[in-house]
């Protein structure tokens, strides 16, 4: 093949070009809302694109995404009741976004990029991303007629493809999306950049106001649902929580209902030890989306993204963050089949896992709802999971989840009560966040003014004693 | 002989070891960034010959010629012993009358 090496499209030299290849792919000038050195106008960003939660839900209609059924979870919750002290016992309730167009709740987030699209007259649409988002935005371009590319990445150095992968390629190709299979990196990014220049494609990016705009009918349904249901918003909604927009648009949601008193708590599966860019890793974990190795960088640092500013601001609205296990989801990924006649995903079932934990400690007339489902399938399925754990050399078995090591082991809980959310010290990422953020102004040599510092507050929550010892610290 | 027109996919070298980002883990520096993409065969070829494919989003790609009509090979697999009991053990949880275990 050619040598790219000193040509246009070299790694370095596309590199180079990427500020100018996402503004013309994503159609913002992001450098408009800028009003400190490190403060940006959220809220006018996002208003800016003119979407209304009226408009989303408008276009969602269009295109038959939301408005999924919200299901009570009648056994899992007797069952909770069992294992619990008595008077304690939340109601949970499921929102089944598997019923979404192309099975998950990334239809939403599609929904709005793709309509975004269109309405600008881009040939096409591109997007990064090895989960549901691909085939949302393949489905959502075939419904607008648009063309579609999305870029994965999807198999080790030895060939071997994560089996929830290659199912989100054959639903892509089934949308008639073209699909690259890339192999394990970050240069990953290198190649969508030159796909988008190439085709002048829209990037459907999962960190624009659009992606993030599109959750909020999300929130919303599951507020206004609950209270037609039960006469009272929900005490507690759990979201599984990767890169920060579905806890961004889902808690916005909830707040745009008027639910501001529910509790959004984010939940990961735990992938602790596990490098994401590792090619020896890459096969060794049993999620590729809704785990740490996202959830915790995208906490601390959200700006890690494909736009100069993410539109997904985790801090901002995460008012607990727990992680469980693989075995955990996967268990309950089979009591949510065997006990409500639901086959789902298990990435989907996440925040189901943190749920079902959370539950026990609340009181039985709280109610918490559990935020998404996915579709399954072949490749998406705890036995195609697990089967490749174990020709991975990964030990599958029945015992005490707390003994899990992510790359080592999949402990399967041997009774429901094993079923147990870790915290994530939120704290300790405000920490991170605020520091990072300092960092990058002292090196740039600028001075942290009112508005940035009222931006870091507000963005991640610290308070003013944690800001002004951290700046005393880096300015000293 | 594979015909033009025919559905197939085709392999790339993206970056070579040498050409790879700076900051990525030894092991992952150590292979090359490779790609597979499926589209129509432009020229008739062989298995091992650099083509062209036309893809699905009507762009033209080149690379080597790896396969022919390419399936979906994912599956279920074998069923997974240690998630096998599970329903049952829940369901006798929700039989018995009493509640906590003491």
């Amino acid at each position: 093949m050619r040598d790219l090496k000193h040509s246009k499209q070299s790694y370095e030299s596309v590199m180079k070009r990427r500020n100018e290849i996402m503004k013309s792919s994503v159609g913002i000038d992001y450098a408009k809302f800028r009003i400190g050195a490190l403060a940006y106008d959220y809220e006018g960003l996002l208003k800016s694109t003119g979407y209304t939660l009226d408009k989303v839900i408008n276009i969602q209609r269009q295109t038959s995404v939301g408005n999924t059924p919200l299901v009570e979870l009648k056994n899992i919750n007797r069952l909770i009741r069992k294992i619990s002290q008595p008077g304690r016992g939340a109601r949970i309730f499921l929102k089944d976004e598997s019923a979404n167009p192309s099975g998950s709740f990334k239809d939403r987030r599609a929904s709005v990029s793709v309509y975004e699209a269109k309405g600008r007259g881009y040939p096409g649409v591109a997007a990064a991303t090895s989960g549901n988002y691909g085939a949302a935005v393949a489905s959502q371009s075939a419904k607008n007629l648009l063309r579609c590319i999305i870029v994965q990445e999807a198999f080790d150095s030895r060939g071997i493809a994560q089996p929830e992968i290659l199912e989100k390629a054959r639903a892509c190709e089934a949308y008639g999306a073209e699909v690259l299979r890339l192999s394990v990196g970050p240069e990953l990014f290198y190649v969508f950049l030159t796909v988008l220049e190439e085709t002048g494609f829209f990037n459907a990016s999962l960190y624009t106001p659009f992606s993030v705009l599109g959750i909020e009918s999300l929130g919303f349904e599951i507020a206004s649902d609950v209270k037609k249901r039960t006469g009272k918003f929900p005490e507690v909604v759990v979201v599984t929580h990767a890169g920060g927009g579905n806890v961004t648009g889902t808690a916005r949601g909830l707040i745009k209902a008027g639910a501001h008193n529910t509790e959004v708590i984010g939940a990961s599966v735990d992938l602790s030890g596990l490098h994401m860019a590792s090619d020896r890793d890459f096969n060794r974990k049993s999620f590729t989306t809704g785990h740490t190795g996202f959830g915790i960088p995208f906490a601390e640092w959200p700006d890690r993204t494909d736009v100069p500013f993410n539109s997904a601001r985790p801090l901002k609205y995460l008012d607990r963050y727990v992680t469980v296990s693989q075995g955990e989801v996967f268990y309950i990924t089979r009591a949510l089949a065997e006990l409500e006649g639901m086959e789902r995903g298990p990435a989907g079932n996440t925040s189901l896992a943190a749920g079902f934990a959370i539950a026990r400690d609340m009181k039985s007339d709280e109610i918490l709802v559990v935020q998404e489902t996915e579709y399954t399938g072949a490749g998406k399925h705890p036995t195609a999971q697990l089967n490749l754990a174990k020709k991975m050399g990964i030990k599958v078995k029945r015992g005490d989840p707390a003994e899990n090591v992510p790359g080592e082991s999949i402990i399967i809980p041997e009774r429901p009560e094993q079923i147990r959310v870790r915290d994530v010290d939120l704290g300790k990422l405000r920490e991170s966040y605020v520091t990072r953020a300092l960092k990058n102004l002292y090196k740039q040599k600028k001075e942290c003014k009112k508005e940035d510092i009222e931006f870091l507050m507000e963005d991640s929550r610290a308070n003013s004693e944690m800001i002004k010892r951290i700046m005393n610290e880096i300015f000293k | 002989m594979i015909r033009k027109g025919s559905w197939v996919e085709i392999h790339r070298i993206i970056l070579e070891p040498e050409s790879r980002a700076a900051h990525i883990p030894v092991d992952t520096k150590k292979v090359p960034l490779e790609l597979k993409a499926r589209g129509f065969l432009l020229e008739t070829s062989e298995i091992g010959k650099e083509v062209s494919i036309g893809t699905l989003a009507g762009r033209v790609l080149t690379g080597t010629l790896i396969a022919e009509n390419p399936g979906y090979e994912h599956t279920f697999g074998k069923p997974i012993s240690e998630l096998l009991a599970i329903g049952e053990e829940l369901k006798n949880i929700l039989r018995k009358k009493s509640s906590l275990k003491k």
